[in-house]
């Protein structure tokens, strides 16, 4: 049983840092990129994924044995696409302000490469459980790249954090300026390109296939 | 007509799907190596969103939108939840029959998109245009046209990248930052220089 555990957690922990999906397998950079304006919003899509994904996962891998090899992708899109229509459904009962900035990106999870590459990389060949904890460890890989975008996007872009102004006034003061420039589209192609930079700089983790 | 040709000059530049609103930007960096194949991919794209786009505007408004189905006696009905699993499976259809049409018709063709086409059917701006496309509201014709634009908007972004990651081969780029790195900074650097058309206005 123990055994059984330290491998969940190892599944786990390889989506979130080892082969984290945006940084190492470059996918579902899309959506990355367009909710980190704010830290609020890439919360909230980093959490629908990482569902989305553990749970889409965990049918697929659970039904691998009878879903015909030829139409297998569109049996894949219709299983991600209920999952997202529930989700989408859930955000516009209980956020609906979050629902309505996050716009046609909750709509593109369908979409996402890593909702899909994990169904065929991992799901198809692996046990429901397993499979159940990679959904979640590539989603938390995911929601960690897309949560530091956002707080340096938002940090630097308006001065807050979660909406809150933590730059001093004083600061202000002495001339320093919000960087407008990360506020718009450019700003995030920038903070993706350093952080994986930094994350192939740092020692120990498998480089980037090229 | 100046409304439709500002509305497509907006969507090439301006409102660019991918520069602008980050969509199709995995097979924009997976496919934008080799020039030849990012012009193929780029007319595959245009094609298909030019169909899809104006298709799923009358699916949405003749089945699907609040009220819609009125003709039918269902006056009350709002199946607008539906509309994500709907349009992905229009557009998988719609490639999918493309992709045979194309096959029987002009080999040529089939030759040059053929490898393309089921890449896209997964590519969220197709997704992305349609669902942009309820969002704001477009009309019949205004949905064509935007579904063009943001398929000629896409092609040039990615045959620009394409012609600038040829070149970006021979410099001398930071160990680390090669490979994906450098393609994110080279897209920020392009997204900045295309947000100098928001100036124009027709």
């Amino acid at each position: 049983m123990s055994e059984e555990k330290t491998n969940y957690i190892e599944i786990v922990t390889r989506g979130i840092w080892k082969e984290n999906p945006v940084a190492y397998q470059v996918l579902g950079i899309c959506s990355a990129l367009a909710v980190t304006v704010k830290m609020s919003t890439a919360v909230v899509m980093g959490i629908a994924l990482t569902i989305v994904t553990a749970f889409a996962s965990l049918i697929i891998s659970s039904l691998r044995k009878k879903i015909p090899s030829n139409i297998r992708i569109i049996v894949e899109l219709a299983i991600i696409s209920s999952l997202v229509i529930v989700t989408d459904q859930i955000l516009k009962a209980f956020f609906y302000d979050i629902s309505k900035q996050l716009s046609i990106f909750v709509g593109l999870i369908i979409t996402n490469c890593i909702v899909l590459g994990r169904a065929e990389a991992f799901a198809l060949a692996n046990k429901p459980l397993d499979s159940f904890f990679d959904g979640i460890g590539n989603g938390l890989g995911y929601s960690l790249v897309l949560v530091s975008v956002a707080f340096l996007r938002e940090l630097l872009g308006s001065g807050k954090f979660l909406g809150f102004n933590i730059i001093p006034q004083f600061i202000f003061d002495a001339g320093y300026q919000n960087m407008g420039l990360m506020v718009l589209a450019p700003g995030a192609f920038f903070i993706i390109g350093l952080l994986v930079w930094l994350k192939n700089s740092l020692p120990g983790i498998s480089k980037e296939k090229r | 007509m100046t409304d439709l040709l500002s509305l497509f000059i907006n969507s090439v530049f301006i409102g660019n799907i991918l520069l602008a609103y980050f969509l199709g930007m995995c097979s924009f960096i997976a496919v934008s190596k080799n020039v030849e194949t990012a012009v193929g991919l780029g007319f595959a794209v245009i094609f298909v969103l030019t169909v899809t786009s104006p298709v799923n505007w009358i699916i949405y408004h003749v089945l699907l939108a609040p009220g819609a189905l009125s003709w039918a006696g269902f006056p009350d009905l709002d199946l607008s939840f539906l509309k994500f699993i709907t349009f992905i499976a229009v557009i998988a259809a719609i490639v999918q029959a493309v992709e045979m049409i194309i096959d029987k018709y002009s080999p040529l063709l089939y030759a040059t998109l053929g490898v393309f086409l089921p890449l896209i059917a997964v590519n969220c701006a197709i997704l992305g245009t349609s669902l942009f496309m309820v969002e704001r509201n477009y009309t019949f014709v205004e949905s064509a046209v935007f579904g063009a634009g943001s398929g000629t908007g896409w092609m040039v972004a990615i045959v620009s990248m394409a012609t600038i990651r040829n070149k970006v081969k021979y410099s001398d780029v930071p160990k680390g930052l090669q490979g994906f790195g450098i393609t994110m900074i080279i897209a920020g650097l392009m997204a900045m220089t295309f947000m100098m058309f928001s100036g124009i206005t027709l």
